[in-house]
């Protein structure tokens, strides 16, 4: 085996293992990183949210929120983990795929 | 360490955004130049690696999280200029497809992840690293305190740019518009859960694949090297 693809079996072990880390801070009671709040977040713990932020925060609606699947906020920890697999199994293939693509036209250029 | 949206002002995005484009043009030419074929797929890796690296979030103490990068690690394998591209492709799917970072703090985000990270760890892994021979012991020192170095000073700008909000953007009483956390606040949360815990993650990562990929034979990024 070549070692890129004993690099990528790597990638894969990591991704399947990837609810580790939503398992840990779960298991901790640790919430969202420090000034990664969302709108709600910061409306509770602050009483009001600053104008600007209001204005902006909602700019952009991803459609795998926080490597979940829209509408399954809630759900537990087995559902979670399952979304999150498959979130970093499409977002490893996008971005290997961006990458493999940009490397392969910047590299060309010299060629 | 990935600022949302809502959280540094326009005026600061564009900024960064404006500051980020000269550097990801220098970053094309670079890897156009010190890159071969045999490396794209490695360019890949890196950031695909560094992406599922960043999903492990690991409770720091005060109740919040955060998580490794693994861009120093990429920065030691191609260089620091391929590790602000393949990090920079993360951070923008990041963005994107998971709103993990915000549109607007793009520019912030790949400033803090994929360029000081990566060039504060490669130049802090060089100096201790000096001549040593390719797979010592030293090199795999080196490569760990790089990534404990890289991350702390990645958060430390992250804090200063959340702590210069309220100060530069507030309404004529004085109540913030963006980041309503100053200096005082930003800057310890940010840095001190990266001091404590999450540059230990960042060293643990770094070394062990440094460690592995010395059995590979694997060569590493030698500046300059074609």
């Amino acid at each position: 085996m070549t070692l890129a693809n004993k690099l990528w079996r790597g990638i894969g072990v990591l991704m399947v293992l990837s609810p580790l880390g939503l398992m840990l801070p779960d298991r901790f009671k640790a919430g969202t990183a420090w000034g990664e709040w969302g709108v709600d977040e910061l409306q509770k713990m602050r009483g009001s949210l600053p104008q600007g932020f209001q204005k902006l925060s909602d700019l952009w609606k991803a459609p795998l929120p926080d490597y979940a699947f829209q509408g399954w906020e809630g759900k537990d920890l087995f559902h979670s983990s399952f979304a999150y697999i498959v979130s970093a199994a499409a977002g490893i293939a996008i971005i290997a795929g961006v990458a493999l693509l940009l490397g392969k036209v910047l590299v060309k250029e010299h060629e | 360490m990935h600022i949302p949206d809502g959280y540094l002002s326009p005026a600061t995005c564009g900024v960064f955004g404006a500051v980020m484009i000269p550097i990801w043009m220098a970053a094309s030419k670079r890897v156009t130049k010190t890159l071969n074929v045999r490396q794209v797929p490695f360019l890949a890796i890196g950031a695909a690696f560094s992406f599922v690296v960043m999903m492990f979030n690991v409770p720091i103490p005060g109740g919040s999280t955060g998580h490794a990068v693994g861009g120093v690690l990429v920065a030691l394998l191609l260089g620091p200029w391929a590790a602000c591209i393949a990090l920079t492709v993360a951070l923008v799917i990041q963005a994107f497809l998971f709103g993990d970072g915000g549109i607007t703090a793009i520019g912030a985000n790949c400033f803090n992840i994929a360029f000081v990270l990566p060039f504060t760890g490669y130049y802090v892994h060089k100096l201790i690293s000096s001549n040593s021979p390719a797979g010592s012991k030293r090199r795999i020192i080196a490569a760990g305190a790089g990534a404990y170095v890289g991350i702390c000073v990645a958060a430390l700008c992250a804090g200063i740019e959340f702590g210069l909000q309220p100060l530069l953007y507030h309404t004529p009483n004085g109540q913030a518009l963006y980041s309503p956390y100053g200096l005082n606040v930003a800057v310890p949360a940010m840095v001190l859960g990266h001091l404590l815990v999450i540059g230990w993650v960042e060293v643990l990562v770094t070394a062990l694949v440094v460690q592995y990929l010395q059995k590979q034979d694997f060569v590493f990024f030698e500046g300059g090297r074609s």
